[in-house]
């Protein structure tokens, strides 16, 4: 009962006027309209209470109770009003920024008009999107098939290479992460899939990143349908892929009658300086996800790119792969704005300008720190901090979190750090990133000496 | 049936693609004004000679794109604004430090940063060329607004530039084009508050709105020039200068000639002379007819903006000799309701008779009472008294003499700075009075020293704080694990929305309308 008097609070506040809302700010400060909460540890209590104890717990453990309110631009805000530059980006999601005002306009607009869609029918976003995306993918790319997230997209990427090549196995690299749904999960780390019995070895072998030796005996008997590829590595911390090993790998994909399934979830929508970063290797994909930034990170949306000689089920049985959400229309209007912002040669030319700025930043800030803040991995604004621990990201995140910058370590290495400015983010604010990052890092190394000092 | 989305309050079409531009020069502007002095050379240069180059080509295109001037004359302008300004500044550094040793002061040259340039389409490419030579030589970016008119070739005039700059070094979004300029999206670039400075040349309500903008803002007004030949002039001398003055570009610059002032006691002997140089002398019946045809109503008709006089006189049905250069139309008086003693873009000259220098002079104030403050005028004199009495009861910042207004006051043809942007001042309501030039694109940080005589300045010689820059600007993002010269895929087309382009054409249509009420050089 007590969790209504908030919201009837507001309601009456309409009826009755001030004297009423005055109140109702004393009794639920974060007001959220159909929602409220009076303060930040009953959204923490709840959340372990009605949502996931064992995330909430983790953040308040690492020193990153943050919970997200405001959010425009690359600032999020924790509900206490701490900013912070986000740099996270939730993987590339908001590349463009918090609530980019266009795509918000786009999709307002939109919203006169379009639903999420009947997805079995032919459909206006939808088409107008497809074409959109063919138009500036890499050559070779002709049809679009939708998801709702980067991992059913994954799921269709792998479903469409089989029927392509009527063969099961899929090779990925250790530690790749291709996201969590039935088939994706199998590609990755076995954290993810022996917790939910999904492990699956046999069709989804594994090979070690940068190893063509292992790339080539993995393939060499031709069972293999498709080797899944994420142009860098993101959870893995981008492990930079060796010159030559990409191309080598489509090559040898070429040679044993399997496709090449870039995954472009994380690294395309101009992150690395153009718009997909598998076109810097020279290779042209026979399938490709995007996913996170498409969104505009507004309304989810994913895609898969396939070429025509992938793509024989669409003709054969369209309703092959069914998915309610999967190209919703609203979905599609915001990925048609986000590709045309990202797609802009003023965006490509600040990407560039950004690249420079921040490395050389860093490579200043590395020079003062050089047994601690060991490499970066950078290419665009795909970029990995490297540290001189085995937690050393998880370090320097919370110093970041205490000095106004959110960025999180990769998962499956935490001595790097994800950093991933946005891609519109201005000189002076990439300015106030760059100070923020100096202290922080200096800040870490002291707490991590100390701690290994005493010893 | 079309359906069409309900309107949301939104930015106008072409407005958020115009703010990334901004945030693109903003990147390079912070690039270029770190660069030397040589490297700053050799980008002008080479802008210069790529302008030149192409001085012909694109005085034809503005000729076919805009419907008005002369080709030839065009391409004059074009070279004045590319190697001629070149040439002029080649010698003039706005960039390194310099010390003034007894005031111990040392001066550090520092670029504006980003500039948003209005050009006309009377003087398209010139006035393009003029400010991007101008913001290359001051190392600030610049974002060029072209005229709709003349939006075709100014955009490649500026990219011509453009490529020619960035392949001698300059920073890539140094030099940017509004496509498709709108009253909405010139507005929302104006106001934006990444822009450092307006420099606009063009109407007067379009200047006017630079000034309201909140950014700082060089605004030029029109001009409407008083010519006034006095008894002492060489008479033909001064109809030669007269008449080649006025038919040039079939009088679209603001500098060009509008009201012939001449002293009765050498009237008639100087109608001869400017009839010897290609002037038709206009019956009283005739200036009635050319009248009505070129301000019907009152109002001037824009379709007339630099058409030549043979056209016009073929209009009116008056037979003229085919060498006929400019038309003079006799008045009575500088009045405001004599539609004549206005801004008239097409070489037809008014001409009053005055009783002696003095009442001349008097005319000459009518004439920029209608308008034209702060903007220029001529004299032909030998005599420095009159000259000097004209020059101060004008309110105007430059008085040419012995020579035509159109390049006289433009500073081709005198020592004034070389220039499509006449500053009016303080008279016309603009925060520069002289024709525009670097020293206006740049501020100046200034390290000053205790001025106790006790306390010295150290050595600042040769302490220069810019540098060439190393390689391509910015530098191509190829993976920190890669050596050598990067593989630059094709990058993909930009997106274009089939769906604006129907908003677009509305937008077109509104501001050519608009910019049909206030169009001028
Ligand atoms: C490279 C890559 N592929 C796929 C996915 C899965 O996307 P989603 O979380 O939208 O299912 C992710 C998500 O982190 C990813 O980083």
């Amino acid at each position: 009962m007590t969790r209504l008097i908030p919201i009837f609070a507001k309601w009456s506040a309409i009826w009755y006027g001030r004297s009423m809302s005055d109140q109702a700010s004393v009794e639920a400060p974060y007001d959220y309209g159909v929602f409220s909460f009076a303060s930040k540890s009953e959204v923490l209590d709840k959340a372990k209470a009605y949502w996931n104890p064992g995330k909430t717990q983790f953040w308040i453990d690492s020193g990153v109770p943050l919970v997200i309110d405001r959010r425009e631009e690359y600032f999020i805000y924790d509900m206490s009003g701490k900013r912070l530059i986000d740099t996270h980006l939730n993987g590339g999601t908001y590349n463009l920024g918090h609530r980019n005002p266009e795509v918000v306009q786009a999709i307002t607009t939109a919203m006169q008009h379009f639903d999420i869609g009947n997805h079995h029918f032919p459909a206006l976003a939808r088409t107008a999107l497809a074409e959109a995306m063919i138009s500036s993918a890499p050559t070779g790319l002709t049809k679009v098939i939708y998801g709702s997230g980067g991992g059913e997209a994954i799921d269709i990427a792998i479903k469409t290479a089989r029927h392509a090549t009527q063969k099961r196995k899929v090779v990925s690299i250790t530690k790749a992460y291709h996201g969590h749904t039935g088939l994706a999960v199998g590609t990755g780390d076995e954290r993810f899939s022996k917790l939910f019995l999904s492990d699956n070895p046999e069709d989804f072998p594994n090979v070690t990143f940068n190893d063509l030796e292992a790339m080539e005996s993995a393939l060499q008997n031709r069972d293999v349908a498709a080797v899944i590829m994420e142009t860098i590595p993101a959870t893995f911390g981008f492990p930079l892929p060796a010159p030559g090993y990409l191309p080598k790998v489509k090559e040898l994909c070429e040679r044993y009658d399997a496709l090449y399934i870039a995954d472009e979830v994380q690294t395309g929508l101009m992150r690395t300086g153009e718009l997909w970063a598998i076109t810097k290797e020279g290779i042209a994909p026979d399938i490709m996800v995007s996913g996170k930034g498409i969104s505009g990170g507004l309304y989810p949306i994913a895609c898969v790119l396939v070429a025509e000689h992938a793509a024989g089920w669409l003709t054969e049985d369209g309703f092959g792969h069914i998915s309610t959400f999967g190209g919703a229309e609203l979905g599609c209007v915001a990925a048609i704005k986000s590709l045309e912002i990202c797609s802009r040669p003023e965006t490509r030319s600040m990407v560039h300008y950004l690249s420079d700025f921040i490395g050389q930043g860093l490579r200043r800030i590395q020079a003062d720190y050089p047994d601690w803040f060991t490499g970066i991995r950078q290419n665009g604004l795909v970029i990995g901090l490297e540290f001189n621990d085995p937690q050393g990201a998880k370090f320097v995140m919370r110093h970041l979190y205490e000095n106004g910058v959110w960025a999180i370590f990769s998962t499956l290495d935490p001595r790097v750090l994800q950093y991933k400015p946005g891609l519109l983010l201005k000189p002076e604010i990439a300015e106030e990133l760059l100070d923020r990052t100096e202290v922080s890092i200096g800040r870490a190394w002291a707490e991590v000496k100390s701690l290994r000092g005493p010893r | 049936m079309s359906q069409t989305l309900v309107e949301m309050p939104m930015e106008p079409a072409g407005v958020p693609r115009g703010r990334a531009m901004v945030e693109r020069a903003t990147w390079a502007s912070r690039a270029f004004a770190t660069y030397d002095i040589d490297s700053v050379r050799r980008i002008a240069h080479a802008a210069a000679i790529a302008g030149e180059n192409h001085a012909r080509e694109f005085a034809e295109l503005a000729v076919q794109e805009t419907g008005y001037g002369v080709v030839e004359h065009k391409v004059l302008k074009n070279v004045a604004c590319s190697v001629g300004i070149w040439n002029t500044y080649e010698s003039h550094d706005y960039v390194t430090p310099t010390i003034v040793e007894g005031d111990k002061i040392v001066e550090v040259p520092r670029a504006a940063g980003v500039i948003f340039a209005l050009t006309p389409s009377t003087n398209p490419v010139a006035t393009v060329y003029c400010k991007i030579m101008l913001a290359l030589l001051t190392r600030n970016a610049i974002i060029i607004s072209p005229h709709p008119f003349a939006k075709g070739v100014c955009a490649r005039a500026a990219y011509v530039m453009r490529d020619a700059a960035v392949a001698a070094g300059a920073p890539d979004g140094v030099i940017q084009v509004v496509e498709q300029p709108s009253i909405p999206l010139i507005n929302a670039l104006m106001t934006d508050e990444r822009v450092d400075v307006i420099v606009a040349t063009g109407g007067s309500p379009m200047v006017r709105s630079a000034y309201r903008s909140g950014n700082p803002a060089i605004g030029v007004g029109p001009g409407n020039v008083p010519v006034l030949v006095e008894k002492s002039a060489d008479l033909p001398a001064a109809a030669q200068s007269i008449v080649a003055s006025k038919s040039f570009d079939n009088s679209i610059l603001c500098t060009s000639e509008s009201v012939l002032i001449v002293e009765s006691a050498i009237a008639s002997g100087f109608t001869v002379a400017l009839a010897k140089a290609g002037a038709f002398l206009l019956s009283p019946e005739q200036v009635d007819v050319v009248r009505d045809l070129i301000f019907p109503m009152g109002h001037f008709d824009t379709a007339w903006v630099g058409k030549s006089a043979l056209e016009i006189a073929a209009a009116c049905d008056i037979k003229v000799p085919k060498g006929t250069l400019i038309l003079v139309a006799p008045i009575d008086l500088v009045v405001p309701e004599e539609p004549l003693a206005q801004e008239k873009l097409c070489p037809l000259l008014a001409m009053v008779t005055v009783s002696s220098a003095a009442r001349g002079i008097e005319a000459a104030r009518a004439v920029l009472r209608n308008s034209g403050r702060g903007h220029s005028a001529a004299i032909h004199s030998q005599d420095a008294r009159v000259t000097m009495d004209y020059a101060s009861a004008l309110p105007v910042l430059r008085v040419v003499v012995n020579v035509g207004n159109s390049l006289g006051s433009a500073g081709i043809q005198t020592a004034l700075a070389p220039t499509m942007t006449i500053g009016t001042g303080f008279f016309g309501k603009s925060s520069v009075g002289e024709n525009l030039q670097p020293k206006h694109l740049i501020n100046r940080t200034l390290i000053a020293y205790n001025s106790n005589k006790s306390i010295l300045m150290p050595d600042f010689t040769d302490l220069n704080p810019w540098s060439a820059p190393q390689g391509s600007v910015p530098a191509y993002p190829i993976a920190s694990n890669l050596e050598g010269a990067p593989f630059i895929p094709q990058p993909s087309a930009p997106i274009e929305f089939a769906g604006t382009d129907d908003l677009r054409e509305e937008i077109r249509r509104l501001v050519i309308e608009e910019l049909r009420q206030i169009i001028k050089g």
